[in-house]
């Protein structure tokens, strides 16, 4: 988050990198997407992952030690990643710019991660596996698929290596890849949180378990299906543009199901709502979902893309994810988890208070920022004179987004701040307390699992 | 049986759901793939050749740099893209671009007709001071180009014959000789000829465009 704020004051004053190479624009965009996507997106799914699992399965991790191999490894591979990418070691698909050495690195944590996961429920005392769990097995399996098909190249030195697709055919590849690593990891992932934390904060069950089914399985089979829409008007065949269009408008029904699903649950403990910190983040979180799934299939229809496509828009776009939606309701699910696993209570809900207003307002002026530059430039660049001439000059169009971008980085300070304001307030929180100890309950009968029928 | 009840199998029984979203999940990308790796319709078009030595490892350097972050290389066929930046894309102008790098962001502009618009010496002075050339650049500068050799790492002959092995017409000749044709260069030199390199292919008729 802070390299984000960083390159985003680089696009106000773009010499504050002090020609360093490790400071440059390119290199740190890619520590900052890979920092946000793997270091704190799948560190949080694994956390969650590995503490729900066995709080759904009613029995204890598979292999302990191996559950620590990978949360430790995982670090040590985001920690390596991170540095190679500093280092100038690109393999230059985007969100998948890790080269070979941490590639595999990668798959090995994920394959482990598999196992215990799997593992687990293998050896569950309750007979149905919950539905967090399916969100969770999706993402452990697809973005297995997706990371090895994506991922195969020829090494060529330890930090460069071509892959094995090229042009048009890699752009299709990629595209699947980077459309449901947002679908899988960012998407499913967290929805595997969101089934498992907001029932618990709400202490109602899911509203309909008959929707959760029919979401899933709709939300599994068609996200697959919408990544040619970063395709469009690009030199691939116009059938698999449509396809990925009509795909990407079907996708807002399972996404909004779940949506419905989760608002649903909610509803039956409104006064919650006023008081409860975490349960506050997790349902904001839930309405950036909707935001940003209802806003996705729009700017796949081809013509709403040639305004926004290559523009801010897709940033603002992306961000209402990734702030709106992941950050939130991860900061939602660490204000439950942290005061339950010191077996205490948190340090100052006045603090959290704040976290939650500036965590919305930097989303928020994050958002409109990147809308109001992306909708420009979108249209300026289209824009034709009487004449047929173009209206402006590329550098014309560039220069007038300086407002927008001091916007931006003035969201990216005021959303940081109130993480920071959180890790404070857990630090003092934790200080001095030793990690709680829980007893496994008894088995359960089927008629009295956590889910309503 | 209803759905209900089919379903609660599925749900009970890890193994079938792993197979189940394995299944569901693969539909999807395999109908969209498959075709393009075995009908492999992309034909080169007249006038794309494989990259030369230099240009080559130009293109490495500007991967490295992340250039594709903020500059497309993908003119969609839209009018006013076709007037600013000429002539639409072509697949078969990248069946050598390992990976591609079309891009998603147009932070600066796009850069695949960028090819002798400007002298090298202009692409020189721009990427070691962008603001010397280009008052209201955004772009960062990139004074280590100069500093560096292109070859330091002595392995253009490997990046040439792994690409070799994945199907570029290379000689054994041209392998042989190319770290000889690149060592005087420094990165800048040949990140311009990268860049120099990237011009409208003029066998392409544009009406009977490939998107």
């Amino acid at each position: 988050m802070t390299a984000g704020v960083y390159i985003a004051l680089e696009l106000v004053i773009p010499t504050i990198d002090f020609g360093q190479e490790w400071l440059s624009y390119g290199r740190l965009r890619t520590l900052h997407t890979n920092g946000v996507i793997f270091g704190f997106g799948v560190t949080a799914l694994m956390g969650t992952a590995f503490y729900s699992v066995q709080r759904t399965c009613h029995v204890e991790l598979f292999s302990p030690r191996l559950a620590w191999f990978c949360i430790i490894a995982w670090q040590f591979t985001v920690l390596a990643g991170g540095i190679s990418l500093l280092a100038g070691w690109n393999a230059g698909k985007e969100y998948a710019e890790l080269e070979w050495p941490i590639d595999i690195l990668i798959a090995v944590v994920w394959v482990c991660f598999g196992v215990v996961f799997f593992g687990t429920i293998a050896k569950r005392r309750v007979k149905p596996i919950y539905v967090s769990n399916w969100f969770y097995g999706a993402l452990i399996i697809v973005i297995a698929m997706l990371h090895i098909v994506n991922s195969l190249a020829i090494p060529v030195t330890i930090s460069k290596s071509y892959s094995l697709f090229a042009g048009a055919q890699d752009a299709v590849v990629q595209w699947w890849y980077g459309h449901n690593a947002v679908g899988f990891l960012l998407t499913g992932g967290f929805l595997g949180m969101l089934y498992y934390f907001l029932p618990k904060q709400a202490d109602r069950p899911i509203w309909s378990y008959r929707l959760s089914i029919i979401a899933f399985w709709a939300f599994t089979y068609s996200y697959i299906w919408a990544g040619p829409h970063h395709l469009h008007y690009n030199a691939i065949p116009d059938w698999v543009q449509t396809l990925g269009m009509v795909m990407s408008i079907i996708l807002l029904a399972p996404s909004w199901a779940t949506m419905v699903n989760a608002v649903m649950t909610v509803s039956g403990a409104p006064q919650k709502l006023k008081t409860d910190h975490s349960l506050k983040f997790i349902v904001l979180a839930l309405a950036f979902y909707g935001l940003a799934t209802f806003e996705g299939p729009m700017m796949a229809i081809k013509s709403v893309n040639a305004v926004s496509h290559f523009t801010d828009w897709t940033v603002g776009h992306v961000h209402s994810g990734a702030l709106g939606w992941n950050a939130l309701i991860t900061f939602g699910t660490f204000y439950f988890l942290v005061p339950r696993l010191f077996n205490t209570q948190l340090y100052s809900k006045r603090l959290a208070d704040i976290h939650f207003w500036l965590a919305i307002s930097g989303t928020m002026l994050y958002v409109l920022s990147m809308w109001g530059a992306g909708i420009s430039q979108g249209l300026l660049w289209l824009s034709l004179g009487d004449l047929g001439e173009l209206s402006y000059g590329f550098r014309e169009i560039m220069a007038s987004m300086q407002p927008y971008y001091i916007l931006r980085v003035i969201a990216g300070v005021v959303f940081l701040s109130g993480a920071v304001l959180m890790f404070y307030n857990f630090f003092l929180t934790i200080a001095g307390r030793k990690t709680a100890t829980v007893q496994i309950p008894q088995p359960m009968s089927a008629s009295e699992r956590p889910v309503a029928s | 049986m209803n759905a209900i009840d089919l379903h609660r199998k599925l749900e009970e029984n890890a193994g079938l759901l792993i197979f189940g979203i394995l299944f569901v999940s693969a539909i999807g990308g395999l109908v969209q793939i498959l075709p393009s790796i075995f009908q492999d319709t992309v034909e080169p078009t007249a006038e794309t050749r494989p990259y030369t030595a230099a240009e080559l490892l130009g293109r490495d350097i500007y991967i490295r740099e992340g250039c594709s972050t903020c500059h497309s290389q993908q003119v969609r066929p839209l009018l006013a893209e076709v007037i600013r930046y000429e002539a639409p894309a072509h697949a078969g102008e990248s069946v050598y671009d390992r990976p591609f790098l079309w891009g998603s962001k147009r932070t600066g502009p796009d850069l695949s007709r960028v090819g002798e618009k400007y002298s090298d010496e202009w692409q020189r002075i721009h990427l070691l001071d962008p603001r010397a050339v280009v008052p209201q650049s955004i772009m960062p500068a990139y004074p280590w180009l100069k500093r560096k050799r292109a070859n330091s790492g002595n392995d253009i002959h490997l990046r040439m014959r792994a690409l070799k092995r994945l199907g570029h017409p290379y000689t054994e000749e041209e392998i042989a000789q190319a770290p000889e044709d690149v060592a005087g260069l420094t990165e800048l030199d040949a990140l311009v000829a990268y860049l120099q390199s990237l011009k409208i292919d003029t066998s392409v008729d544009p009406s009977e465009g490939d998107h």
